[in-house]
């Protein structure tokens, strides 16, 4: 059967970028202080002061674009775009309209078909972002926190080459995660460090496109997923009922609504705004150093997807365990570091991704979290692996080193848990299991397998629990044969 | 005795300076005050006099120099500053309701400079609103007048500093310039008036009027006196990023030199010929003549493009003021008009707050941006302001320096050319070019008609030979005896 309609979906992204002070003046960047803290005349627009470029927000600028692997302007310039707003005091906004500081990028995500896909970076530009308004229900007045006015933005606009709800949340993760590992921008959205404006449309196999929809106050993945899902919906309805297309139908924007889950109409486009771009007059052209580029190219990291693939094809890991290793560069670099002491990257991963991870989610805490240096837990692997301890006997050395500290190797030593696998002892156990547990030896030699289970664990507390799991296993079946 | 006011500004501030000389700047400031408080009546060209702030700073002063303190080269040196530009703890208001009550928080940087060297803001002084006119009549608190004759105007923008230095108010002003509002209101006072090369002054803490062409400007009695004020003032600034620093280069030092041999340009597109004033026609004539007289030759040359100046700058100085005064808004500054709605606030509030000629300006350069007409307009004048500086390269290559007149006529009377915006634009025609070239140009006395009005002359040099046109201001002022003559009103207050 095929799809009575396709999606199309275009991103564009507002990305803060992680700078100290502010794009044009000395102020402080922070979040969440009193409003109003973080001002000067420069960011207030006051008569009379000047921007002067933040040059950490150029090489931000320049290494989130390297690794959206972007086209870096050798020479760019400042705009203005000008709009009337109360929380933008200056009347505009200083942007890049014509020549963009990044163009012509991509950013690779798993497709809904599971195949690669490359979501094509039109540009990205940078530019100053305004300060807040909030509107006080139930009051005459507004109220304006001009503490974010000038905070440096790098603006990310893809191709519409996502095609459905899912490719576009997962094109938003993959962007988080690489701004994380390159260390541009914390990548929140709820602390709006990271917005975004969904562009959403449907095209039908005669060719029929349904009017554009610009999406706005969308502040988290999931609520990205549901606004388009809406969306799909909404614009088929109408295109199915009413016959909206782009012919007919003009643009519009529609406000996301997190407690309905619905799109609300805000307005028309009739006409593309008119922001009467010209170039800044405050600020000269910017030619932007090569050496500047060529330096933030060889400071990049490894980016997230590049690392999970290593982790597949050189580690063995799966998928998912090398997704969840690389979602977070902190992470995926603690693991590296629990490789150093030798133990195989799969059963490294499966106790950082099992046992340490079900620590850490209790406590609600990262892995910065965790008591013990990673070769730690690398080392504990290895001591597994050996089979000098068994593996439930490792879970109870892991405990004890989240608590005292200790090297994996002393906590056996001080606890006794070295794996007894000598024939002798592991056949004695054995012996005195079956005696102690007839019924369960006659149904096993009957042929009832899934009493096997009691007589090891007969074995096993024979043992004081640190047989090797392998030989009792071994040994019941040659006596039971 | 004379007054010390009319003493040249180097020898004021060295007596200032000098612990064992009896001349103190409280004294230097106590008689600019005196001649305010006397003449300002008639002139208006101040808005507002900051006696009790002046007081303190000159005793300030002279307590250090008393100390022993070294002070700098304007110790003492009254200065008076055109009202859009930012000294701290005084009103700014761009001589505009919408900055009404506005006090600023900061010094400009070229008044940090200024005093720095030791000069003494006295007050500040009256413009046409936010630095759009060439009259000073389009002020929201008032005209000034001409102290030559009071029925004239000063010319603008910066005619309440012109003004108060021709009328020995102060020896020293600052003004702006964005198509001449230096240079002209200095010809027709008669005194010095200069126009930086662009980026040669910062303009941090000058309000925005057309970021590009925008300049601060020194006004003195003589060329000596105004350099004196521009090197103070001048120097890469890292609060304005289009600022920089300037070295002396040949051309400064070639126009800084000799007469004999030096290369004169007459450009046949700022000759006033048949349109301007005989009488200014004349002048500019027996200034040349005075320097072929001792050795410059004359090179006749054309830059076409200068016929363009008057419509590229009329496109381009409104495309950025109506940027630049955004943000003059009602939401936070001046006299907010309430009103249900958003835009309806904007506008109301902007209506009651701007002139009818800043309105003009913001409504011409709104339309000048708009899409659909950004490119027969802005774009167009823009590629033709590139295309100029490109010819007034040429033009240098041919000669040192250019020998115009300033303006085509001398001061009209108030009212003359109220009614007529285009009448008043034509006033710059001689000065927008320089603007929109970037290059520095000073307006030097020429002297006066038959009726008594002066006659200014302007020097317009390469990028960068700022204190070389000075320089050369000296000299023929030397060679032509062309100097400020103080106006009769002057002589009333000793």
């Amino acid at each position: 059967m095929t799809a009575p309609f396709r999606v199309i979906v275009g991103m564009e992204v507002h990305l803060q970028l992680r700078t100290r002070t502010k794009a044009f003046c000395a102020c402080r960047v922070a979040y969440g202080d009193e409003p109003n803290t973080h001002l000067c005349p420069v960011c207030l627009g006051l008569p009379g002061a000047l921007p002067v470029l933040n040059a950490e927000a150029l090489r931000l600028g320049v290494r989130t674009g390297l690794a959206l692997r972007c086209a870096i302007a050798a020479r760019t310039k400042w705009d203005r775009k000008n709009y009337f707003y109360p929380d933008l005091p200056k009347g505009y906004q200083i942007s890049q309209y014509d020549k963009p500081l990044c163009a012509s990028g991509f950013l690779e995500i798993d497709a809904d078909d599971g195949t690669t896909k490359r979501v094509r970076i039109r540009r990205a530009h940078l530019e100053e972002d305004t300060g807040k308004s909030f509107h006080v229900a139930g009051t005459k007045h507004s109220r304006i926190d001009l503490n974010r006015c000038g905070t440096p933005l790098l603006e990310i606009v893809s191709e519409p080459d996502l095609a459905s709800a899912d490719e576009a949340a997962r094109y938003l993760e993959e962007l988080r995660k690489v701004v994380a590992y390159a260390g541009t921008s914390d990548g929140n959205m709820q602390e709006g460090n990271l917005r975004c404006e969904p562009n959403v449309n449907l095209v039908y196999p005669n060719g029929d496109r349904t009017p554009i929809v610009e999406v706005k106050n969308v502040n988290s993945v999931s609520n990205v997923a549901r606004a388009i899902r809406f969306e799909v919906a909404r614009q088929d309805a109408e295109y199915r009922a009413h016959g909206r297309t782009m012919a007919n139908t003009p643009r519009s924007t529609r406000g996301f609504d997190d407690a309905t889950g619905e799109t609300v109409h805000q307005r028309t486009k009739e006409s593309a705004d008119d922001y009467r771009y010209f170039p800044e007059p405050d600020l000269p052209p910017l030619d932007v150093d090569p050496a500047l580029v060529e330096a933030e190219r060889a400071a990049l990291p490894e980016l997230p997807r590049a690392r999970r693939t290593r982790y597949v094809e050189a580690f063995g890991l799966s998928a998912y365990d090398a997704g969840v290793l690389t979602a977070d560069r902190r992470v995926a670099d603690w693991y590296e570091q629990a490789l150093v002491a030798g133990a195989s990257p799969k059963g490294v991963a499966n106790w950082l991704t099992g046992e340490v991870f079900a620590r850490l989610n209790a406590e609600s805490r990262g892995i910065e979290a965790v008591p013990f240096p990673p070769a730690r837990l690398g080392e504990l692997t290895a001591l597994v692996e050996g089979k000098t301890v068994n593996a439930q006997a490792g879970k109870q050395v892991l405990r004890t080193m989240w608590e005292s500290g200790e090297a994996p190797k002393d906590v056996v030593a001080r606890l006794g848990l070295a794996q007894v696998s000598d024939p002798g002892a592991v056949k004695a156990a054995c012996e005195a299991a079956i005696a102690a547990e007839p019924n369960a030896a006659a149904a096993v030699r009957a042929g009832k397998l899934e009493a096997f289970g009691r007589l090891m664990g007969a074995a096993m507390k024979a043992l004081k629990g640190k047989g090797d799991p392998a030989a009792v296993k071994a040994t019941l079946t040659d006596l039971l044969r | 005795m004379a007054s010390p006011l009319d003493l040249p500004v180097a020898e004021l501030a060295a007596c200032v300076a000098d612990p064992r000389d009896p001349l103190r700047a409280a004294d230097v400031v106590d008689a600019s005050l005196r001649r305010i408080a006397a003449l300002d009546g008639r002139l208006h060209a101040f808005l507002h006099v900051d006696d009790a702030g002046a007081r303190r700073a000159a005793a300030d002063l002279d307590d250090r120099v008393a100390r022993g303190e070294a002070v700098g080269p304007l110790a003492g040196v009254p200065l008076a500053v055109k009202d859009n530009l930012a000294v701290a703890g005084l009103p700014l208001t761009c001589a505009s309701k919408v900055l009404g009550g506005y006090v600023a928080p900061r010094d400009a940087t070229v008044i940090a400079r200024a005093k720095a060297a030791g000069a003494i803001v006295v007050g500040k002084t009256n413009l046409d609103e936010f630095a759009m006119g060439s009259s000073t009549e389009n002020s929201a608190f008032g005209a000034s007048r001409n102290p030559y004759d009071l029925a004239r105007v000063p010319g603008g923008s910066s005619g309440g500093s012109a003004a108060a230095v021709a009328a020995g108010l102060v020896p020293l002003a600052l003004g702006s310039e964005t198509g001449g509002s230096v240079r002209q209101p200095a010809s027709l006072c008669g005194i010095v008036g200069h126009k930086p090369t662009y980026g040669r002054v910062s303009r941090n803490g000058l309000v925005a009027f057309a970021s590009s062409l925008d300049q601060v400007g020194p006004f003195g009695r003589s060329a000596e006196d105004t350099a004196a004020l521009q090197r103070v003032i001048e120097g890469a600034d890292p609060l304005d990023a289009t600022s920089r620093a300037f070295p002396d280069g040949p051309a400064a030092a070639r126009l800084a030199g000799d007469l004999a041999g030096l290369r004169v340009g007459v450009v046949e597109e700022l000759e006033v010929g048949a349109t301007g004033d005989p009488e200014v026609v004349a002048a500019v004539e027996r200034v040349r003549a005075a320097l072929v007289a001792r050795g410059a030759t004359l090179v006749r040359l054309s830059v076409p493009l200068m016929k363009a100046g008057i419509p590229v700058y009329y496109v381009v100085a409104p495309a950025e003021c109506s940027s630049n005064l955004a943000r003059f808004d009602g939401i936070r500054y001046g006299a907010r008009v309430d009103a249900p709605e958003l835009d309806a606030l904007y506008a109301r509030s902007r209506d009651a707050g701007f002139g009818a000629e800043v309105k003009r300006r913001i409504l011409l350069g709104t339309f000048a941006l708009s899409a659909g007409y950004a490119d027969a307009f802005y774009k167009r004048a823009m590629s033709l302001r590139g295309a100029l500086r490109e010819q007034m390269t040429a033009a240098f290559a041919r000669c040192d320096v250019l020998v115009s007149a300033t303006s085509p006529f001398p001061a009209f009377r108030a009212g003359e050319k109220a009614g007529d915006p285009l009448a008043m634009y034509l006033c710059d025609v001689l000065t927008v070019t320089a603007n929109l070239a970037g290059g520095p140009a000073v307006s030097v006395p020429a002297g006066r008609t038959r009726a008594g009005l002066p006659v200014g002359v302007q020097l317009w040099g390469p990028d960068g030979s700022d204190l070389g046109l000075l320089a050369l201001g000296a000299t023929l002022r030397g060679a032509t005896g062309l100097a400020y003559e103080a106006p009769a009103l002057a002589r009333e207050v000793p």
